[in-house]
């Protein structure tokens, strides 16, 4: 390109970017609001103006579907994958934004902190919570980190969606830090997933140039056009997805990539926990699906060997550690990291069947995950939330409807049949097994077995343990959260009994443009 | 010859077996079609099923009326399920294949898993024994737990459990199986360990249910290799497309559904659970640990004899795990002393003998099925009795603490006494049909596994008579303060009606309603003649028996019983008193293995690499930088261990690239 020459801009798709423009306009406004909105009214604005952009995006997603094309020169890319994945983020948010307007289980508050600046113990916070001060900054950084969500699985090259991986993450890592009780691990949770998501970003990108240096361009399509020139695999293509890959298994939380999960989990305020462990799950998941499947499945056959390692690493640490835990946010987090290792069998396997099973066992996991999230937000005590497993002792002689509420999401982890976890572990087994990966699933089939050990033993403990003193002690949610779990619960029961119509959604969408 | 003319005379000679080769089932009609009570058939399972639901969602409300309810609706259910026989005994009999389809659960693409039933045979004589026996036993709890606080929780699970059985037999598909299959494996589960203030209890229903799941897994891959292989999980579908499939599929296909049967029948090696599910309430043991939910192995195996039929290699295994639990569980049946734990070693074995019969294939399923339904007649009633004898004497279980109770408890006595008959072996008893025909029947087609299983006959009367004369005979043993009393008649009627089924359930299915006409055109039969003739081979399954029940009569009734167990037995009695060391065996093999892998898995996640930074940090001998990282930890360990797994995926990949 000569100096003189015209800079040629791409046209905008605005229609197909439009969920995108929207959450992310969303979000700048509310930065605004911020700065202008007197401080009584801000919370509402806040609330009013997050739920209205979700809304609306996901309006227009539906609105978008069939679409199947790439936009801004080919940088990103709108088709059924993206599509169904972004609704599934989106609806994923409108659950948690629901728990975090949650104000009836604290006495004191929201989940966050009153001013996350005040020093943990001192005065000011003191001074700050007795005048019920809110942080409503995490309204605008939630709006970003699901607009980060939503370019990042929809990310065509490799520039943008490091761009993606970005404004998803920052935020979260602010919002790690903000829990209203136990400031210091909250801090702490923070800090640990700041510096090494930094650590895993630097992977990523050098990754990044590897791959740049091989093919000469960030396109997926052009990457995949070089992948399958070659007759000798390159040593940088290889490094450079080895090295990728490094970033992609830190975000899903695959072992042994894992170890902050189980630390930032506990420590996040529960509502950004449960974003962590449902939103951050589809939209890695996305990502990982679109960079493996269009850059690079062309050579499959060379990188899956690191896919099995970690795969069935993943699964049985999972598995196996989680029957370990006593607090129940790490156990959900090993469950998590579970679910991970079995959904890289769909990344590792590339066909449109596993790739649809995939998106459908994300949808599952995801709501049904800020579900059970909801109802570890309700079981506290004098400190705030109660997060072992002793304080569910009895829960189902106290609380019959909650303790069966959790009990399905548990069985839906665990794949137990008429839940839509069921659903999804078949298909996406059976996909992967008709690829030819007969004896993973073998293997993954064992550790779900294992891992449903450690799902019934917390039905147990909640219906056949005696209550430790007087039983537990359970908050009663205002409506916000009593919708989100609700719908979670409406969503994996009746995924689990008539699943056929979003699996049909999936499997239209079973595609990635190039 | 005149022996052998005045036993042809005086024996019962017929086994059951169908008179000829019956063509099977082709035709599969709708329940619409079928019309009548057909299309009802779902009330079968969803009356029970709401039964639990209705207890466990009203809870304290109900406590008063809950366990009326609870015994009504199997009752309902039987009643249903007999018009239902009528009407399928009216249908020609290449018809009597009826399904209904609830609701479509189809998904991903082309699986077909319908909600649907099927009534054929099959699954009309499963729903008879376990509506049957399953209402008996609701009634007798009424007694038996009276004076339980959580009576009405007990019923709500019973019931559960009794819809979740009628499901796993009713199922039309593989899937629906599975369904029930986990459902009467989690009612077991919750049901063992209804006493959960006793520890031994607590472990027990833990250790049923791990042990359970190992077999669930062969199950759930089972299916999924169904699935993939014949594009559906539909009985009818699948044992049509099995001949097309290479033997080596079907082979893994049968021994994956094996493990699962295995793991449900408490069959080597996965049998060590049964014994401790005895610590359950009697009623439990009766209706889940011995006339239903164990034989749903064989019922999962016989079903599947399309496949089974199809693999020799499959169907050997059925058969050498059918003879080594007979033997392991007749063993363990002599050397127990605690009445119920006697009874499991019972079970054990008579399901060993549906295994063997299974294992025959063609030649035995229908004597399989046979023995199973006598089975779950007299071994409910066995365990009832026994209940009987426990609740009068202060839940009292060592049979060394019992001696002489026929004065006590007369009703009991007469129960057990039939219960006895029924299993022994005794002409015209209940296995004096079905036990002999899979006796025959092995006879035929594998010498050896028809001579150990005529052997352990021999020792099933032995234990039965030491069981009988330890109890009610001899001289009393009970302590001071034990003051044995007969039951309420509301334990006593189910008892004396199941004692009927015992005495005569084997001349009702062999003279009145054949049951091998019945369900060959389900099973398939293929005559297969004993290496013995009959007469002959009829009077050794006596003599045999009689030899039993004398050396047990001898031993046991004649002799004092010495209160406490002596321990200068043989090596036999030892093992046997040990269970053969089954616990010892999954400890070592699996359970240890196990918790050490956990265990080091978490040690290894919290702390080794820690310990390699301090290590390194040791090495290098940087007192300071050993200090701050003692102090900081965590999150750089964690960025190691990112770093270590980077330069192993770098390895495995380019290690990959060199094969």
């Amino acid at each position: 390109m000569t100096p003189s020459a015209p800079v040629a801009f791409p046209d905008i798709q605005w229609l197909q970017l439009a969920p995108i423009i929207v959450v992310l306009g969303a979000a700048a406004i509310e930065v605004l609001v911020e700065a202008f909105a007197p401080r009584t009214s801000r919370r509402s604005i806040q609330i009013g103006l997050t739920f209205a952009a979700l809304i609306v995006a996901f309006a227009i997603i539906v609105i978008n579907a069939g679409t199947f094309q790439l936009v801004v020169a080919g940088s990103a890319a709108v088709d059924g994958p993206a599509l169904f994945l972004q609704g599934a983020v989106v609806l994923t948010a409108l659950l948690v934004a629901l728990l975090m307007m949650e104000r009836k289980v604290d006495p004191s508050g929201d989940a966050f902190a009153a001013r996350a600046s005040a020093m943990p113990g001192s005065e000011d916070e003191r001074q700050f919570t007795a005048r019920g001060y809110l942080q409503t900054e995490i309204w605008p950084l939630f709006l970003f980190c699901t607009g980060g969500m939503m370019l990042f699985l929809s990310a065509n090259d490799l520039l943008l969606m490091f761009i993606g991986l970005e404004i998803m993450s920052l935020p979260l890592y602010l919002l790690a830090g903000m829990a209203r009780r136990r400031r210091l691990l909250s801090q702490e949770a923070a800090m640990k997933y700041f510096l090494l998501g930094a650590f895993s970003s630097a992977f990523f990108l050098y990754g990044a140039a590897l791959i740049y240096g091989f093919a000469g361009t960030v396109s997926f399509g052009g990457i995949a056009d070089a992948v399958v020139g070659q007759s000798q695999m390159s040593g940088l293509l290889l490094g450079g997805i080895v090295l990728l890959c490094v970033g992609m298994f830190f975000k899903v939380a695959a072992v042994p990539f894992h170890e902050w999960a189980p630390d930032v989990y506990q420590g996040s305020p529960t509502p950004v926990t449960a974003y962590m462990a449902a939103g951050v799950k589809v939209a890695a998941f996305g990502a990982f699906l679109r960079l493996m499947y269009v850059a690079f499945g062309g050579e499959a056959w060379e990188w899956r060997p690191a896919f099995w390692v970690v795969a069935i690493l993943t699964f049985f640490v999972g598995a196996m550690i989680g029957l370990a835990q006593s607090d129940i946010k790490r156990m959900l987090a090993y469950s998590s990291i579970a679910h991970a290792g079995f959904l890289l069998l769909g990344v590792m396997a590339v066909t449109p069947d596993s790739l649809s099973a995939s998106m459908f066992y994300l949808l599952t996991y995801a709501i049904a995950t800020v579900g059970a999230f909801g109802i570890v937000m309700l079981i506290r005590d004098d400190s705030g939330e109660t997060t072992s497993l002793d304080a569910w002792r009895g829960l189902g002689r106290t609380h019959p409807l909650l303790a069966t509420a959790f009990t399905i999401f548990l069985l839906s982890f665990a794949g137990i049949p008429l839940t839509a976890g069921f659903i999804g572990k078949f298909t996406l087994f059976a996909s992967s097994a008709a690829a030819g990966e007969g004896w993973l699933v073998l293997l993954a089939v064992i550790a779900s077995a294992i891992a449903a050990f450690f799902y019934l033993r917390v039905v147990v403990i909640m219906f056949f343990s005696d209550p430790v003193g007087s039983g537990p002690s359970v908050a009663t949610p205002s409506w916000a959260t009593q919708t989100t779990i609700v719908v979670a619960l409406i969503v994996t029961v009746v995924l689990g009994l008539f699943p056929q119509a979003v699996l049909n959604i999936a499997d239209h969408a079973d595609v990635f443009v190039r | 010859m005149s022996i052998l003319t005045a036993a042809q005379a005086v024996l019962p000679m017929s086994d059951g077996a169908p008179a000829e080769n019956v063509e099977p089932i082709t035709a599969t009609i709708t329940a619409a079609q079928a019309g009548g009570a057909f299309p009802l058939m779902w009330l079968l399972f969803a009356l029970p099923a709401v039964g639990a639901a209705v207890l466990l969602i009203v809870g304290r409300r109900s406590d008063r009326w809950g366990y009326l309810l609870a015994c009504a609706l199997p009752i309902g259910s039987f009643i249903l399920a007999c018009i239902l026989l009528a009407q399928m005994m009216a249908l020609p009999e290449a018809d009597r294949q009826v399904t209904l389809e609830l609701w479509n659960w189809t998904f991903a693409g082309s699986f077909d898993a319908a909600f649907a039933l099927r009534l054929d045979p099959l699954s009309i004589s499963f729903v008879m024994l376990i509506t049957g026996v399953g209402s008996l036993i609701h009634i007798y709890s009424i007694g038996y737990m009276a004076e339980d606080p959580k009576r009405r929780l007990f019923f709500a699970y019973l019931n559960l459990f009794v819809a979740a059985m009628l499901l796993l037999v009713l199922a039309d598909n593989y899937l629906l199986v599975y369904v029930g299959w986990e459902g009467v494996g989690l009612a077991s589960y919750l049901l063992v360990g209804f006493w959960q203030y006793k520890d031994s209890a607590a472990v027990a229903a833990k250790k049923a249910f791990v042990m359970n799941r190992v077999g669930d897994v062969g199950l759930s891959l089972a299916i999924m290799l169904m699935f993939l292989t014949f594009g559906t999980v539909t009985f009818s579908d699948v044992f049509e497309a099995a001949p097309e499939a290479s033997e080596t599929t079907l082979t893994i296909i049968g021994l994956l559904l094996l493990l699962a049967a295995v793991g449900k029948s408490a069959q080597f090696p996965l049998q060590a659970w049964l014994l401790d599910a005895m610590e359950g309430p009697t009623p439990v043991s009766a209706l889940i640990h011995a006339a239903t939910m164990v034989t749903a192995g064989v019922y999962l195996v016989v079903r599947s004899n399309a496949i089974f039929d199809l693999s020799t290699t499959a169907i050997s295994v059925v058969l050498a795990i059918g003879v080594i639990t007979m033997t392991m569980g007749a063993w363990i049946a002599c050397a127990q002393d605690e009445i119920k734990k006697s009874l499991a070693g019972s079970t054990m074995s008579q399901i060993g003998y549906m295994f063997l019969g299974a294992g025959l294939g063609p030649a035995g399923y229908v004597f399989a099925i046979f023995h199973l339904l006598m089975h779950g007649m007299f071994k409910a009633d066995l365990f009832l009795s026994a209940g009987s004898v426990m609740h009068g004497n202060d839940d009292q279980k060592n049979m060394r603490l019992y001696g002489g109770l026929r004065v006590a408890m007369k009703v009991t006595m007469v129960a057990f006494f039939c219960g006895f008959l029924g299993i022994s072996g005794l002409p015209p008893f209940d296995s004096w049909f079905s036990k002999d025909g899979i006796i025959d029947a092995a006879l035929g087609v594998n010498v050896f596994a028809g001579l150990v299983a005529l052997g352990v006959a021999g020792m099933t009367a032995f234990y039965m008579t030491r069981m009988l004369a330890m109890t009610f005979f001899g001289s009393p043993r009970w302590a001071e303060d034990q003051h044995p009393h007969e039951s309420p008649p509301v334990m006593t009627v189910p008892m004396l009606i199941l004692s009927i089924g015992a005495l005569f359930g084997g001349l009702f299915f062999v003279y009145v309603a054949p049951i091998g006409e019945w369900l060959a055109p389900v099973t398939g039969y293929e005559e297969s003649t004993p290496v013995i003739p009959e007469i002959p081979l009829k009077l050794t399954s006596l003599a045999i028996a009689i030899i039993g029940i004398a050396l047990g009569w001898r031993k046991y009734a004649t002799k004092d019983v010495p209160r406490v167990a002596p321990t200068n037995v043989t090596i036999l009695t030892t093992a046997g008193r040990h269970e053969l060391y089954g616990n010892a065996f999954n400890e070592s093999l699996f359970m240890r293995p196990g918790q050490y892998l956990t265990r080091w898995l978490v040690w290894f996640d919290n702390r080794s690499l820690d310990g390699l930074v301090r290590g390194i940090a040791t090495g290098i001998g940087d007192l300071g930088g050993k200090l701050r990282l003692w102090e900081t930890g965590y999150a750089r360990s964690y960025a190691l261990s990112m770093l270590g797994g980077a330069l192993l995926l770098g390895v495995v990949v380019a290690t990959a690239r060199w094969f």
